[in-house]
């Protein structure tokens, strides 16, 4: 494996069914703590230019919140939520029942929330990578940045600057009383993790 | 009011009078702004990591502190500026999550002094460090900076 530009179909294939695995965990998950009101959609795998990443998440400028968790033990690298105003007024409001007004006014409960969240979402996929793969990977505590997206993108960008300039995005469909909001999440094992993944998943 | 040039990351872009370089959202990267103020001729490059050393062979100068930098004033003497005319302000080199060790920001930040320093070319404003965004308008007229930051607001330097 020398970069991400270079997965071939069947690899793609079961990137995505890990996606599906750890999407279905997710949801489950997230139903027990928002008591049921929260559905996710089958996850949208896509393979993708950082510069590109960007304009998917509306523009440079626009503010987000990204929270960031780093992968160690077996797999090393790192996993991004970007997550923007909508899906932060969902959280809030069905998880802390307040109203979001904007970034400015989450407090440090809602940015708990938006952490807890992240921690849930990442230890779904996680799991499903561990458990098919028999690696055992280790997440930190999630952190968290509110700023313009191009910014926080930024760090990963630094981090994989040799990786070609791509990244695996993960978008989805979090669907609540009708409302459908995006979430999005950048899943970057680093090129010796990933060859290791591929290899334990046989699609060397 | 001259055109609005956009530099991107891993990039590097010359105005002149009357236009603008705009660079957007930069985090750990750092943005060298060069400037002739005889020629009015502006230049912005975008880096996003220091050191090309140990890199592939292949490597898009552009990106790195060590390379990028040389590049730009080279192709700003090509269009008539003279080296000892030419001052930089830097902006960028933020610690967008808390790191362990020093920061890519940071790495940035020294990298592009280190490099100024090589080069001769004298700094005369940094707007760096911190942990928000910023995005940069160079105005070639002026040579003035703006530093746009949703946290911190906006500073001209």
């Amino acid at each position: 494996m020398e970069s991400y530009d270079s997965f071939n179909e069947l690899q793609r294939d079961v990137i995505r069914e890990i996606g599906n695995i750890g999407a279905g965990n997710a949801a489950t998950a997230l139903a027990g703590i928002l008591n049921n009101k929260v559905s996710i959609t089958v996850p949208q795998l896509q393979i993708i230019d950082v510069g590109e990443i960007v304009s998917v998440l509306g523009g440079p400028e626009r503010e987000v919140v990204g929270v960031l968790v780093n992968m160690t033990d077996d797999v090393e690298g790192m996993l991004l939520y970007i997550l923007d105003d909508e899906f932060v007024e969902m959280v809030t409001e069905l998880l802390l029942g307040e109203p979001f007004d904007n970034y400015r006014s989450i407090n440090e409960i809602g940015l708990s929330a938006l952490k807890e969240i992240s921690n849930i979402l990442s230890g779904s996929y996680i799991n499903a990578l561990s458990s098919m793969t028999n690696l055992d990977i280790r997440l930190s505590a999630p952190e968290i940045a509110i700023d313009m997206v191009g910014a926080i993108l930024n760090y990963p960008a630094a981090q994989f600057g040799e990786m070609g300039d791509k990244l695996l995005l993960i978008e989805e469909d979090f669907i609540s009383g009708g409302n459908s909001v995006k979430s999005h999440m950048l899943i970057m094992p680093d090129l010796e993790s990933l060859t290791l993944i591929l290899n334990r998943l046989g699609v060397k | 009011m001259g055109e609005r040039i956009i530099v991107g990351i891993s990039d590097q872009k010359i105005a002149s009078n009357p236009d603008v370089l705009v660079s957007y959202a930069l985090g750990s990267c750092v943005g060298i702004c060069i400037y002739d103020n005889v020629m009015r001729i502006a230049g912005l490059a975008h880096i996003l990591l220091p050191d090309s050393a140990n890199r592939q062979d292949n490597i898009n100068v552009y990106k790195y502190a060590d390379t990028a930098i040389e590049r730009l004033i080279i192709s700003m003497e090509r269009k008539g500026c003279v080296r000892y005319r030419l001052t930089a302000k830097i902006s960028g080199g933020a610690n967008m999550f808390s790191s362990i060790g020093k920061s890519v920001g940071e790495k940035n930040i020294e990298a592009v002094k280190k490099e100024l320093v090589r080069l001769r070319i004298r700094m005369i404003a940094e707007d760096t460090g911190g942990n928000f965004g910023r995005t940069l308008e160079f105005d070639s007229v002026s040579g003035m900076l703006l530093v746009k930051s949703i946290q911190r607001g906006n500073v001209i330097i």
